[in-house]
């Protein structure tokens, strides 16, 4: 086969350069209907929730040196890929997110000191999906969660609960996964059940080059997105760092989706501009010229730099800032308050219904530490 | 006649004996195993469906019949379950009686199907999953390990996980490698997990229902080899929870306990023992996370002896946990130690030497002679 036969391409499509201009690509027009008819307000959300993000890094990082938090998963970089596929989501939608979703579980209604509260090391899981706005729980196996939201996707169908010709209460499903996890079978398991029962569901890959120490070109010669179409699935390759492109492509998906039309496969370009998790130290495997290569390509700086252009005011900026340092704070502080659990939660919930081991092992834990002088609690 | 039930088996089967070697020949009164002596059904009361003669496929496929009518978010899952009914026929006639979107034949991966079925239990389904061999359940241990065993316990207890894994296991079917192992320690090692395997159909009947109705995930193993042997199955009483062992023959001189097809094995060590004037007292364990205790070692505080009996490899195994289990709570009733009769630590070898390693009756009787030695 001839060398050209062996070069993959897809376009990437992109609306705001990294210079801040609304310039489509070909392939993004067909998009534009759906950023126009976004309001001011949601526009200026955009920015807001994606200065919440990089703050809230700066908090849990912090949190995490000061011997806080057991680790930090930072989102640096990929705030317009995470906070725009969020808002394309309907409130009836379902999201399971891998471990670096802050921002889209916040988007959710998740308080942010339930994901503290995991990375403190007081619980296995920390919230409620039913109670925050379908955002699942974390799922630190990688590519796991593929698997679960095919099935509940697969549900959803079974159920009627979408197809039904109403975007307002017909659901769909948004499962994020990294770049390094389509390597798993489970992700690619997952892409055959949903073609093949043609779910309701959009797989939405962060490309952020990066798997701890390993380039995305170990995991793949070919972009990511090109995978849809090997499984039956239209797959499109967006610029990650364009928070309109993110929000209007996961939109698109979601509705189609949701009308019956079948799952969708985007992969985001993106780039982890911190370290995979506070314990990585990416100066061992990267080049400081890549990490600036890709700070001129900064999600907020270019989102920031259009709405001035639109007009946004620097008391805007400022107001914004205010509140992301504020939010910040508060959640320093809860996060600090967070309580180490009793002992019998070692055993509470492993079972739903009755358990002899479980009864007799928190009997026995009890008596022991109850043996020592005082009973230690 | 029940609906659902093969037409060809009549009642009086049961009376004539057609009932499997694995039928308990002799059960406390409270146990409420079948015998013939019940009732038959010609004029029944309309909710009394009397005792029937199945095979455990036919008794675990009617249980399965019983399940999907009872609860409309019962799924079947599997590969080939669908109009073949199963590489075992196990669920032969369900996909045409409750059509295909009850009865799933999934694309060719365990890991997709379990993990798939953990999202519709999110959503309120309870799958029941088919792994067409035993041998063939390790792409699914991922899933079944780190995400279908602590989904309840990472969601604190607001989400349960009702899922049936169903797994043909264990030899005696002269079959080529990955069709013939009993993998059945490594789920009871994880927590989170129950793990159930009946002997008999009358069980399987019941147990399946029971496991269904469990809102805990639960590995069904089903001994391959008396899939086809017919035993009484009565359809108005289980007569034990699903968690309960089982006195299947009372004895004096020494215990043997197992799961599965070994209780067949056992039953026919006892009888040999008996024409060689030795008393033994069969103990089917059924359950075997968590494992019931009770009636084990109240057999053991009188025998004062036991045998653990398995095809599974003896490292490690269910086994392993028996015996130390009951050298613990035991130690003053017993006369020698636990005994372990297992598989070998090798792979499952080629089908032509599988006598040699499964246990057989007379490497049980051996067991029981170094036991009585003491
Ligand atoms: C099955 C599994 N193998 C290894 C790991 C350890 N691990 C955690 S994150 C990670 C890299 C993941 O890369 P990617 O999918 O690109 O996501 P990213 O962290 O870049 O967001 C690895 C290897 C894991 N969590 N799960
Ligand atoms: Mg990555």
């Amino acid at each position: 086969m001839p060398a050209s036969e062996r070069d993959f391409t897809a376009p990437t499509v992109q609306l705001l350069t990294p210079e801040g201009e609304l310039r489509a690509t070909p392939e993004a027009e067909a998009y534009l209907p759906l950023i126009e008819a976004l309001d001011d307000a949601t526009l200026q959300r955009f920015h807001r929730d994606m200065t919440v993000s990089r703050r809230l890094d700066v908090a849990g990082a912090n949190l995490q040196r000061q011997g806080q938090l057991a680790l930090w998963v930072p989102s640096l970089g990929q705030e317009a890929a995470q906070v725009g596929s969020a808002h394309a989501a309907r409130p009836q939608d379902h999201i399971f997110p891998s471990y670096r979703e802050h921002i889209v579980g916040m988007i959710r209604g998740l308080d942010p000191v339930r994901i503290m509260a995991l990375l403190r090391g007081t619980t296995l899981g920390g919230w409620n999906p039913e109670e925050t706005g379908n955002f699942h729980l974390y799922t630190l196996v990688l590519a796991s969660q593929t698997l679960h939201s095919t099935g509940y996707a697969m549900g959803l169908q079974f159920d009627g609960a979408t197809a039904t010709g109403d975007p307002d209460a017909d659901a769909a499903v948004l499962v994020y996964y990294g770049d390094g996890s389509t390597s798993q079978g489970d992700a690619n398991e997952a892409l055959v059940f949903a073609s093949s029962y043609q779910t309701p569901q959009v797989f939405f890959i962060q490309n952020n080059q990066w798997a701890i120490s390993v380039p995305v070109s170990r995991q793949s010669r070919s972009p990511l997105s090109l995978r849809g179409g090997g499984f039956g699935m239209p797959g499109i390759r967006i610029d990650g760092n364009d928070v309109l492109i993110s929000y209007a492509v996961t939109r698109q998906a979601l509705e189609e989706a949701r009308a019956g039309e079948g799952p969708t496969l985007i992969e985001a370009l993106t780039y982890r501009m911190g370290a995979h998790t506070t314990a990585d130290d990416p100066t061992k495997y990267r080049t400081d010229a890549e990490v600036e290569y890709w700070q001129q390509r900064d999600p907020i700086a270019r989102y920031r730099t259009w709405l001035e252009s639109r007009g946004a005011s620097a008391a805007f900026f400022a107001e914004v800032d205010e509140e992301a340092s504020d939010i910040a704070a508060d959640v320093r502080r809860r996060a600090l308050e967070i309580t180490v659990p009793t002992r019998e939660k070692i055993f509470a919930h492993v079972y739903s219904e009755a358990h002899p081991l479980m009864v007799e092992q928190a009997a026995w834990l009890d008596a022991f530490e109850n043996s020592f002088d005082g009973g230690a609690e | 006649m029940s609906a659902g039930i093969d037409e060809e088996v009549r009642v009086t089967d049961v009376a004539n004996g057609a009932s499997g070697l694995d039928t308990p020949s002799d059960t406390r009164p409270t146990e409420a195993a079948p015998s013939a002596a019940t009732p038959p059904v010609d004029s029944p009361a309309p909710e009394v469906r009397g005792v029937h003669t199945l095979s455990m496929a036919k008794a675990i496929n009617a249980g399965l019949r019983e399940a999907l009518l009872g609860d409309e978010k019962v799924l079947l899952m599997g590969e080939d379950i669908g109009p073949l009914g199963g590489v075992f026929r196990v669920t032969e006639g369900l996909s045409a009686e409750f059509g295909e979107k009850r009865v799933l034949d999934t694309p060719l991966a365990e890991s997709g199907i379990v993990g798939t079925a953990i999202g519709l239990a999110m959503r309120g389904y309870r799958p029941v999953i088919e792994i067409q061999f035993d041998g063939f359940i390790f792409p699914a241990f991922d899933q079944i390990t780190t995400q279908l065993s602590r989904q309840t316990v990472r969601h604190d207890g607001t989400l349960s996980m009702p899922i049936v894994i169903r797994v043909p296991y264990g030899g005696h079917i002269g079959s080529i490698e990955h069709h013939q192992e009993s993998p059945e320690a490594y789920f009871a090692h994880t927590p989170g997990l129950r793990v159930v395997s009946p002997s008999n159909p009358h069980d399987a009947y019941w147990m399946i229902q029971e496991a269904i109705a469990s809102n805990d995930p639960v590995l069904f193993f089903e001994p391959k080899s008396r899939y086809w042997p017919k035993g009484p199955v009565d359809l108005d009483h289980s007569g034990l929870p699903l968690h309960a062992s089982r006195v299947v023959r009372h004895g004096t001189d020494v215990t043997l306990v197992g799961h599965g097809a070994m209780v067949a094995t056992l039953l026919q060590a006892a009888d040999i023992a008996a024409e060689e004037g030795r008393s033994v007292e069969v103990v089917d364990l059924r359950s075997l996370s968590p494992i019931d205790y009770g009636p084990l070692l109240d057999s053991v505080n009188r025998t004062g002896r036991l045998i653990v009996a398995q095809e599974a490899y003896g490292n490690v195994s269910i086994g392993s946990e028996i015996a130390a289990t009951v050298a613990e709570r035991a130690f003053y009733s017993l006369e020698a130690p636990v005994l372990r009769v297992s598989g070998f630590d090798t792979p499952f070898p080629p089908a032509a030497l599988e006598t040699e390693f499964l246990p057989s009756p007379d490497r049980v009787l051996e067991a029981v002679d170094r036991a009585l030695a003491y």
